[in-house]
């Protein structure tokens, strides 16, 4: 770390690359949903399913019955839910295993090394059993309140 | 969403995120795992970036997938509330992978690296445009030039209200102090 008396520098010999303001220059993307031609392509938004072939083990399943899961949805295990083991996939087995603390979609795909995707339509398969329960996260349509601001401020100066 | 009443149920916890962009490099995951309860995780996401959920075997020579690592982290809050941040990849090309990420993102922190400032041009333009709350974390790397806030500032054109704060994301204090900034910026635009 360079020590921060360094700091009071003058006479600049260094220059920095200058950004335009608004980011004037074209570029091919990113594009803003509402700025895209008449007709756009679908946005790869939650909502496109999954976008790899669902695995075998998602036993051909698409996304008609998914329930729409987010990255950072948090799931948790259902806890008096009755499991048939034999009904359910092996990776499905260790979901809920994980999910007795709640974990998000990302973190289940990244502990189980499973892509999110493929996460996604497990999970919903278990959703749709009972057997698990999920909360979507905050959206722009239900976005956060001052209380729950205020609870982030507090957490993170606690860190 | 499935849900279930019962008395002895956990409630389940919301989630909120802050995006961390900028170049490759410029300590994204490092800024995560300084102030992340658990090692940063990552999770790959397989994208197909010419034509998305078509399933057709006609045409698969066209399409290319890229496999896009997240690295992320998590900070319980409470309860009933867990903040993750994900470090977005910070090329262009990834943009498709933005809009997935900055839909409901409480904010962003760009990481800037002033030895290659240019890297996070894109991301700036982005969470302009999209208006997402945003905060410029110039990392300072040993050895590199130290610019002053103002300096970035103006290379970066940013409106006089975004903040810019010197930063070494390796260390928890620095981290927070960056995540607070924003927090607190987002809440001086809920207010306004």
């Amino acid at each position: 770390m360079q020590a921060h008396d360094d700091y009071g520098h003058e006479g600049l010999p260094h220059h920095l690359p200058m950004r335009e303001a608004g980011g004037g220059r074209p570029r091919p993307a990113p594009q803003p949903e509402e700025q895209a031609s008449p007709e756009p392509e679908p946005p790869p938004g939650p909502e496109a399913g999954p976008l790899v072939r669902p695995y075998v083990i998602a036993q051909g399943r698409d996304h008609a019955d998914t329930v729409k899961l987010d990255m950072i949805s948090v799931v948790i295990a259902a806890k008096r839910a009755e499991v048939d083991e034999m009904e359910l996939e092996p990776e499905q087995l260790r979901i809920l295993e994980l999910c007795r603390r709640p974990q998000s979609v990302a973190e289940v795909s990244a502990h189980l090394d499973i892509p999110v995707a493929v996460v996604k339509v497990l999970l919903s398969d278990l959703l749709n059993r009972g057997l698990a329960l999920a909360r979507a996260p905050y959206t722009a349509k239900s976005p956060v309140s001052r209380d729950v601001l205020q609870a982030v401020l507090d957490g993170i100066q606690r860190l | 969403m499935a849900s279930r009443d019962s008395d002895t149920q956990a409630p389940v916890p919301s989630a909120l995120k802050i995006l961390v962009a900028g170049g490759f490099g410029a300590g994204k995951t490092t800024l995560v795992g300084s102030v992340s309860e658990i090692a940063p995780l990552s999770t790959e996401e397989v994208m197909t970036e010419a034509s998305y959920g078509v399933d057709d075997l006609s045409g698969v020579e066209a399409k290319s997938t890229t496999t896009v690592a997240l690295d992320f982290g998590r900070i319980t809050i409470s309860e009933s509330l867990v903040l993750y941040l994900f470090g977005t990849p910070g090329q262009e090309r990834f943009w498709f992978m933005w809009e997935e990420l900055s839909e409901g993102a409480l904010g962003a922190i760009v990481l800037a690296d002033t030895r290659r400032l240019e890297t996070c041009f894109a991301s700036v333009d982005f969470f302009e445009r999209r208006g997402v709350p945003f905060v410029v974390a110039v990392n300072c790397f040993e050895g590199a030039h130290l610019y002053q806030p103002d300096e970035v500032r103006e290379a970066l054109s940013l409106d006089p209200t975004i903040p810019v704060v010197l930063t070494d994301a390796r260390t928890r204090e620095s981290s927070k102090e960056v995540l607070l900034t924003l927090v607190n910026r987002v809440a001086e635009q809920m207010a306004a």
